[in-house]
């Protein structure tokens, strides 16, 4: 319950936040809904956290050449209460619903989210298959990564040390596309025991990504292959099944073994194939 | 109950949620006293090791360090006691290892507590305990009872061979029962795991020590169910010092469930210290320590099989249990799974043959004791899942074969008790009544339907039945003492009556969170006919109240409030003596209702307040009596209290994943004699959710490394509200015939009818769709019930 001795600093903006993360052992605090807890465990003891958290360029979600564009800093909750999320990105409303509990949302951020990559976390597949890109800066500069690229392994991503995510960049779908977010709860922690996303568009070009199957979330590729273009009639979700997961390494725990975990998965595609045929 | 003054039977809100809703309850982490300090402990992060070396050198020297303490510095002291004795069955007394206050040889579970460093502030006890060096040499680990026993496991205890604590019995003969065995046309038999549980109190334990020099009397500020009860423990069993010099002070306390009616080593150690470091000590459990520290629930591994006739009537029972003790023996630990739980094996039927064998265990676990119903929900859960797996494998119903072996209505007044095959005699019942009640609820005929349509639509749809009974309102002291008690179970209750008429009453048992304020003045305005506001209930400080047995096994009301009926009734009598001598009348022709005393066949009356002002200003009084009106009285019950209901679940099986969706859940609980429904109805809802949360979500988890791998609510599951349906609840009322309240305690029910209704709901739901599944292990994940499908054939 108590964290080892740590200084404390409030950012006022981007620059004087990445000014202090190139000086030592030193931890961006956004939500901070995973870093406390795990500095509460010392697991995590940062000599110094530099609190992001009321750097106001770094709230809001405004739209901008057939973009969405979700400012790092912004909540769970403004996500879900958003209208240009409702109305453009309906999924990311449904999940953003799914996250946590009240307090949870109120506090935790996107980006926060993002940069920790904790394998179970709802978002990682939801930028996947919007093929967003996640807007960084750094002291060397700005730069942009794809979703695809950013997830690299278990809690960790293509983030450099003394880099903050300033915002997500979602291509809005085109007209008549269906979207949407299934996921298995963990009954305990409520993550993603399993979280499947899926997108289509009018045209039946289909992305799939799931997460808290593996170390991190990921596209999935052959089951993309066997629906895209494809009337989604009960034999090709059928091979979407069973094209599922393949070749993955699953996750295994107390709650889900990798068997279970992978059967999982490949039902909660179904379903959400179904749920948008 | 008839009410006297309508105060009775009326659902009054919870007085006492007043300072709980705006944060002002006063709980021991919030005291705060002159020059405190903090204590820190380290813990054993293995299961079973030996101790090589323990390094205090480099924490003694970290900033605000007061004191580092060892298991050395307390070999000479006493370990925390045990308060029940259990005999081995021939007669040997039960193995009984010292459970030291800290551990100087070996460790024997992972959270055993090495070392204590007591510091300025929190931070720097917590900073210094890190700086303990302990050299650690592991050893093997043993945490399956059932494996424990076997020749060549670790040894947990030099002194207690193949670890087993003792075995005991009860009931009817091996032989007797082995022979109606032979007649039966059917036998079911279930092996199975009753799983560890971990109470999760939400206030962890907190304890808050010091020692007055001048007046060489040490308190302690302690999260405890039975503040006099430790006071007992502590001074004469463990530290050796004067009773009277020791209080002992249990303030609002955050939910108990059991776990914290033990008498914990920390609350010694505290008290000890606090004489030697000369300042106030605190310690709170951080929750990781609450998961592997607090004493913990259940864990038995058994085979039990149920005998009938070709009819579905019950021939026998055999029992045979490993429970599984943890590492050291708690406060109550060896009475939960005997006189606790084979006891109850009578269930609510009228089973000629019944025995019951119990072997209890160490293993490199955490402490197990008593856990919210504590050995009548193992008991419930074995009688309860055997009978409805009887009724499936027989092909009759299972609403049918509990009717059949019922017990038949009898109230203990005009029809004698019943006397079971294992040693207790119930009081009253009208164990038909529930079941009937719970069947028109749920309407019964119309659910069967719906559960063929559901099969036809493909989907897993089923009902689970749990009718219990519970022995409750511990206890009479002399069974008790008989059956291995090493303290009487009597409770006390003072009526002190101010001079204005108010009242202060000051109970011996203990609230945390079952809304005595709020119950026991309610009886108390009823019989004095006086309002509530005129009420004050006291409770949890041992120097203010004469003694007291605590809170735990539903008893507070039935025994506590019984205790304060008894003190009401002198309080009364003391009042005619008072009202006739001013009234010019006898005594024996007054009579006391509304708040008055009145003669008899007249108007002459005088007030309640009036007799209460004339006992403090004696002025005009009767030449033979004593001033003042305040009585202590004790009351010991003369049988325990049988409350007992019906529970049913409705769940639907997702198919696919395995998922249970708890659809529908009815409590019939048959409680006695009903103070406060809503409070009673508050208490049902809890348990249910509890005993759900049993069979759905909860359990710990130790690997074969001892390492308990779900401590935190990342991964051990409670039950949630989004969890759970709307549940209906409802009571008969069947009221106990040997205490004055006619109350039976309300406090377990919920957690002893629930659990195995649910999991005969999973299993009833498989067979609807051609899995015959006998038996899931709890808690039933989805991937257990997927299994268990994908296992069974279709």
């Amino acid at each position: 319950m108590i964290p080892v001795e740590f200084d404390y600093k409030k950012a006022i903006s981007v620059e004087e936040a990445l000014e202090a993360l190139s000086s030592g052992d030193s931890k961006l605090l956004a939500g901070g809904y995973s870093l406390i807890p795990a500095m509460k465990l010392r697991l995590n003891q940062p000599s110094m956290l530099i609190d992001i958290g009321g750097i106001a360029s770094l709230k809001g979600i405004e739209e901008e050449d057939g973009q969405i564009i979700i400012k790092a800093g912004t909540t769970h909750n403004d996500i879900l209460n958003n209208d240009l999320i409702k109305t453009h990105l309906p999924f990311f409303h449904e999940a953003a619903s799914m996250i946590g509990d009240v307090q949870v949302r109120n506090r935790g951020t996107i980006g926060g989210s993002l940069a920790h990559a904790d394998p179970a976390a709802d978002w990682p597949a939801l930028v996947l298959v919007a093929e967003a890109t996640i807007d960084v800066v750094g002291t060397g500069g700005k730069r942009n990564i794809k979703a695809a690229d950013f997830f690299t392994g278990l809690f960790t991503t293509a983030l450099a040390e003394n880099e903050i995510i300033t915002a997500i960049r979602i291509p809005i779908p085109a007209n008549g596309s269906r979207m949407v977010y299934l996921k298995f709860e963990n009954p305990a922690s409520r993550f993603a025991v399993v979280g499947c996303a899926v997108l289509r568009s009018s045209d039946k070009k289909t992305t799939i990504a799931f997460t808290g199957v593996a170390d991190y979330a990921f596209r999935d590729t052959a089951a993309e292959q066997v629906v895209s273009g494809k009337i989604l009639d009960t034999n090709t979700i059928a091979d979407a099944m069973n094209a599922a997961v393949y070749g993955v390494n699953v996750l295994s725990d107390n709650f889900a073994s990798e068997d279970y975990r992978r059967h999982l998965a490949k039902v909660y595609l179904k379903r959400a194939l179904q749920a948008i045929a | 109950m008839s009410t006297m003054n309508g105060m009775v039977g009326k659902s009054v809100k919870r007085v006492e949620d007043k300072r709980f809703v705006t944060g002002k309850g006063k709980y021991t982490d919030d005291i705060i006293l002159p020059l405190q300090t903090y204590a820190y402990f380290v813990r054993s992060p293995y299961a079973h090791a030996r101790i090589v070396n323990v390094d205090t050198g480099a924490a003694i020297d970290m900033p605000g360090v007061l004191a580092i303490y060892t298991g050395k510095d307390v070999e000479a002291i006493n370990g925390v006691p045990c308060g029940w004795q259990v005999n081995f069955k021939n007669g040997d007394t039960m193995k009984e290892p010292k459970h030291p206050l800290l551990v100087a040889d070996k460790v024997r579970h992972v959270g055993d507590a090495v070392a204590m460093v007591v510091a300025q502030t929190r931070e720097q006890a917590k900073d210094a305990a890190q700086m303990v060096m302990v050299d650690y040499e592991e050893l093997p680990v043993v945490v399956n009872a059932a494996e424990a026993v076997k020749p060549g496991a670790p040894q947990v205890h030099a002194d207690v061979p193949n670890n087993i604590c003792y075995d005991w019995e009860l009931g009817n003969s091996k032989a007797e029962v082995d022979q109606a065995m032979l007649e039966a046309a059917h036998i079911t038999s279930l092996e199975f795991v009753n799983q560890r549980m971990i109470a999760n109190a939400i206030e962890p334990r907190s304890y808050n020590a010091f020692y007055d020099e001048a007046n060489e009397k040490y308190t302690l500020y302690t999260s405890t169910q039975d503040p006099h009860l430790i006071r007992l423990l502590m001074s004469a069993f463990v530290l050796g010092i004067p009773e009277h010099k020791v209080r002992v002070i249990g303030p609002d306390v955050g939910g108990g469930f059991g776990s914290k009616g033990d008498h914990y080593a920390e609350e010694a150690l505290l008290t000890w210290a606090s004489q030697k470091v000369g300042r106030p000590i605190k310690w709170t459990a951080e929750r990781s320590e609450s998961f592997v520290s607090d004493a913990q629930g259940r864990d038995h591994v058994t085979k039990a099989e149920m005998g009938f006739d070709k009819e579905g009537k019950i021939l026998a029972l055999r029992v045979k249990t490993y429970a599984n003790q943890g590492a050291y023996l708690g406060t109550f630990g060896p009475a939960v799974p005997t006189y606790l739980y084979g006891t109850l094996m009578q269930g609510l039927y009228t089973t000629p043959k019944i025995n019951v064998d119990v072997t209890g265990v160490f293993t490199n676990t955490t402490v197990v004791d008593a856990y919210r119903g504590a050995g009548r929900p193992e008991a419930t859960y074995l009688l309860e899942r055997l009978i409805d797996l009887a009724a499936l494998e027989m092909g009759m119903d299972p609403a049918d074969i509990r009717f059949k072996n019922f017990v038949p209505p009898f109230d203990g007044t005009n029809q004698p008790g019943y006397q079971t095959q294992v040693a207790l005699l119930y009081d009253s019942g009208n164990y038909e009544g529930v079941l009937r009640k719970g069947l028109s609820m749920l309407g019964y005929d119309d659910f069967r339907k719906k559960q063929q349509e559901a099969t036809r639509n493909g989907k897993l749809l089923g009902v689970g039945f749990s009718t219990y009974i519970e022995a409750c309102g511990l206890a009479p002291s002399a069974v008790a003492g008989a059956l291995g008690a090493r303290a009487g179970l009597y409770e006390m209750g003072q009526v002190r009556v101010q001079p204005t008429g108010k009242v202060t009453i000051y109970t011996g048992t203990h609230a945390h969170g079952q809304g005595h304020e709020t119950t026991f003045a309610q009886v108390v305005a009823d019989r004095l006919g006086i309002p509530m506001a005129d009420i004050e209930i006291v409770h949890g400080d041992s120097d203010s109240m004469a003694f007291g047995m605590g809170t735990y096994g539903s008893r507070s009301l039935a025994v506590g409030g019984s205790a304060i009926v008894k003190s009401i009734d002198k309080v009364i009598e003391k009042g005619k003596k008072i009202a006739a001598h001013k009234l010019e009348a006898n005594a024996g022709d007054m009579e006391f209702a509304n708040g008055k005393f009145t003669v008899k066949g007249t108007d002459k009356s005088i007030s309640f307040g009036d007799v209460a002002l004339t006992a403090y200003v004696p002025h005009v009084y009767p030449a033979d009596l004593e001033p003042g009106l305040d009585f202590t009285s004790f009351y010991d019950p003369t049988n325990f209290t049988y409350p007992f209901g019906c529970h049913i679940a409705v769940v639907e099986v997702d198919k696919e994943t395995g998922k249970v969706e708890l659809k529908r859940f009815i409590a019939v609980d048959d409680v006695g004699n009903i103070i406060n429904p809503m409070i009673v109805e508050g208490q049902i809802h809890g348990g249910v959710a509890q005993g759900i949360g049993q069979a759905l979500f909860e359990g710990a988890e130790f690997d074969s490394n001892g390492q308990l791998t779900n401590a935190s609510y990342m991964d051990y599951c409670m039950p949630r509200a989004d969890d759970l349906p709307m549940f209906e609840t409802t009571n008969q009322v069947t009221p106990c015939p040997h205490n004055p309240l006619g109350a039976k305690g309300a406090g377990e029910a919920g957690t002893i009818g629930a659990t195995p209704a649910v999991v005969n709901a999973v299993i009833d739901a498989l067979w609807s769709g051609g899995h015959k599944v006998k038996d899931i292990r709890m808690p039933l994940t989805s991937e257990r019930v997927w299994r268990a499908m994908q296992a069974s054939v279709n």
